[in-house]
């Protein structure tokens, strides 16, 4: 998982073209556009070679002095052992982070002399960064000591050595220097013992990084755990002993495209672009299954079964990562009080509402909201983290919002908290009693906010998808599917009157009725059929028998232009008015205030709570939709009998 | 697999570890011919290859080549 960089997509086919593609837009398109880009292009499980070839790209936008939104940084690398390797894939993964790294190796196996040089190239590089990479087989750690003794003075030696080169260096460097922790040796000399027997190589190792800890905890060097990498991907792994003798290489050459993206994650988190608010999905993310279907006791969470215990997990990460400063935000494809429910009445919900500073529960496509909830809590898109199951909202969201990151999270849920930890979005420096309160500040934040963003543009948005609303009579083509919304839609359906595909087909012959299927197309695909309509012609009035909806195509204003046709139709017909009746169901609350948002007026009120509304044609405007209509349900109305 | 189906793939790794276009790539082909073919890309190379073609190599394999047509043999032993 580690190796393969799993939390990120594949990249796509011709991954060398496209570089060159963006190499030639340098220039040619504006600033923050290239930013999109560029991190779009690096934010993919890339191979060493592919890395490479972004450093290249890298090069070429320094050189450009491109601005936007790219970070800089000027990095010196130095150490044990060829370090050679390491650059490209650094400066490759660094674009993925937003930063233009340009690195500058130190020589080899001269990393004291030209710390301490003041005339050195390290020092006239006008570094902002210095990486120290060591090695134990180069600090005469990898063989046990004679003595508990003489093993501390070899610590105490190592760390004084670290300890020259960083003070050497840091006049010179206008920020932080990377110390990595020392990676621990696979092979025990004693067994379990050595990590008793002071003497042992991996007890000396273990020594000096305490010692490095120690020293990062003072603020004067920053934390690069190499050790712990390692130990995640596996020393047998990490390691090769034939590339050692061969080359000197510290670790596998097959992982540089694995520490690559460590080493520019932490220069990342040092220039304040770690991701600051993980954005969550609900259904089948937080809990299995779907709530607005399920209700409250069918959806699967808590201990009672291994997937109910995985969601919990997932929540209960959610819920560290909040104390630790991260600001939480759902957005889901949902009705808002439905989604609601399990924070309110699941008693096995980790994760309660006021944990949530955003909450984006509705049928506008994600992308939308993921801006609604950068713009309530004032911060970029590219300190968003969206961690969402479903592969498609995925696949949209990165193609509309490359700066957000959406990792690859693979179908078991019990592994998201694990990826999500592997891709290292909320890397941090340091950590203080301001960090546990940003949480709660931005939420505080977000209410204020929340009022604004009300009035953000919908029509704009809408305008943007390019919909196509096809409005045609029910026949045989569309019978089918007609009569599956019919008996399968829950929410948003006025009626909830259920019809048999003859039913279906009864009612086109019938020259009483009216019946009209809905399809929506828009730039990202064709929905199919979303929407069915019956109603009765009657002499001076239309009577809606069946209005219905998939919930999928929610806030696109369908049913303005659905009753825009009907308002025609009825005209054409001759008759005056139109009638609305909405039958309450447990599951149609959705739509109890439908007829009242389209104009209609208050008729009658049951007892059960049904209602019956009516909207006088006569001078009623049709307004303009931001979508292109095609009816061609009115081109042969068939006359009314009398 | 054969030379003949091994040597086109090879040529491939090369033109994306090289970063080069349109490289000609012959059986007695050496990192003589390919100026960006040193010591260092060389690795890059071998461990590409190890990745293409699921196959690892042994320090002494690797040091007992002399050109590209010992690389593809090498491999077809290997991937065999």
């Amino acid at each position: 998982m580690l190796i393969d960089l799993d939390w990120l997509p594949r990249p796509e086919d011709d991954f060398r073209g496209r570089v060159k593609a963006v190499e030639a837009a340098i220039g040619a398109i504006g600033d923050d556009a290239l930013y999109e880009r560029v991190v779009s292009l690096a934010t993919a499980a890339l191979d060493d070679a592919q890395l490479t070839q972004l450093a290249r790209l890298s090069r070429r936008l320094a050189e450009a002095g491109v601005g936007g939104h790219f970070g800089r940084a000027r990095l010196g690398v130095l150490g044990d052992g060829t370090l050679s390797l390491c650059a490209a894939p650094i400066v490759g993964s660094a674009l993925r982070h937003g930063l233009i790294v340009e690195v500058v190796e130190g020589h080899y196996g001269a990393a004291v002399q030209e710390a301490m040089d003041r005339s050195s190239q390290l020092h006239a590089a006008g570094l902002d960064f210095a990486l120290l990479s060591s090695d134990r087989r180069a600090m005469a750690l990898d063989v046990a000591a004679p003595s508990a003794e003489v093993a501390e003075e070899r610590v105490q030696a190592a760390f004084d050595r670290l300890r020259m080169i960083v003070e050497g260096l840091s006049p010179s460097l206008s920020s932080a220097v990377l110390v990595q922790t020392i990676v621990p040796p696979l092979e025990s000399l004693f067994g379990s013992f050595d990590r008793q027997e002071p003497t042992s190589s991996f007890a000396m190792v273990d020594a000096l990084n305490r010692r490095i800890a120690a020293w990062a905890a003072t603020g004067k060097v920053v934390l690069v755990d190499a050790a712990r990498l390692a130990e995640a991907v596996g020393i047998a792994t990490w390691e090769d002993p034939a590339h050692w003798h061969a080359s000197k290489l510290s670790f596998s050459p097959s992982l540089t495209p694995l520490y690559g993206d460590f080493v520019a994650r932490t220069i990342a988190a040092v220039r304040g672009r770690s991701r600051k608010c993980l954005v969550l999905d609900l259904d089948n993310t937080l809990w299995g299954g779907v709530i607005g279907d399920d209700g409250v006791g069918g959806i699967v969470l808590g201990q009672n079964s291994a997937a109910g215990e995985a969601f919990v997990a997932i929540q209960r990460m959610a819920l560290e990562l909040r104390s630790r400063g991260v600001v939480l935000a759902v957005c889901s494809k949902n009705e808002d009080d439905a989604a609601r429910l399990p924070f309110r009445e699941h008693p096995e919900m980790v994760l309660s509402e006021d944990h949530i500073a955003v909450f984006q529960a509705n049928w506008t496509d994600k992308a939308a909201n993921l801006k609604v909830i950068a713009q309530t809590l004032n911060i970029g898109l590219d300190s968003l983290v969206l961690l969402d199951d479903n592969p498609a909202e995925r696949l949209q969201v990165r193609g509309e919002l490359p700066l957000v990151a959406v990792p690859e999270v693979g179908s078991d849920p019990a592994m998201y908290p694990r990826i999500l930890a592997a891709a290292g979005y909320f890397e941090t420096v340091s950590f203080s009693q301001e960090d546990r309160d940003r949480a709660a500040y931005y939420q505080a934040n977000a209410q204020r906010a929340a009022a604004l963003s009300a009035t953000g543009n919908l029509d704009e948005y809408l305008a943007s998808l390019e919909m196509v609303c096809s409005i045609g009579c029910v026949d045989a083509v569309s019978r089918a599917r007609t009569s599956q919304l019919i008996n399968k839609s829950n929410q948003f359906n006025l009626t909830t009157r259920r019809y048999s595909e003859r039913e279906v087909e009864a009612v086109e012959k019938d020259p009483r009725k009216h019946a009209i299927q809905i399809r929506l197309t828009d730039r990202f695909g064709d929905n199919g059929i979303i929407s069915v309509i019956i109603a009765d012609r009657k002499a001076e009035t239309w009577e809606i028998d069946t209005w219905l909806m998939s919930c999928r195509v929610l806030g696109r204003r369908v049913p303005e232009a659905a009753l825009g046709h009907l308002v025609e139709a009825a005209r054409r017909d001759g008759a005056r008015a139109l009638i609305g009746r909405y039958i309450p169901s447990p599951k149609n609350k959705m739509v109890v205030g439908h007829y009242k948002g389209l104009g209609f007026q208050l008729e009658t009120e049951g007892s059960q709570g049904e209602t019956v509304w009516r909207l006088e044609l006569s001078g009623l405007e049709i307004p303009t939709l931001p979508m292109t209509i095609v009816d061609t349900a009115l081109e042969a109305p068939v006359p009314a009998e009398t | 697999m054969s030379s003949d189906q091994i040597l086109p793939q090879i040529r491939a790794i090369m033109e994306d570890v090289f970063d080069l276009d349109d490289l000609s790539v012959t059986s007695a082909t050496t990192a003589e011919d390919i100026e960006e073919w040193d010591s260092l890309s060389h690795i890059r190379l071998v461990v590409a290859i190890e990745r293409k073609f699921k196959i690892k190599f042994k320090t002494a394999e690797i040091e007992g080549l002399k050109n590209v047509g010992d690389l593809v043999d090498l491999i077809g032993v290997k991937a065999a």
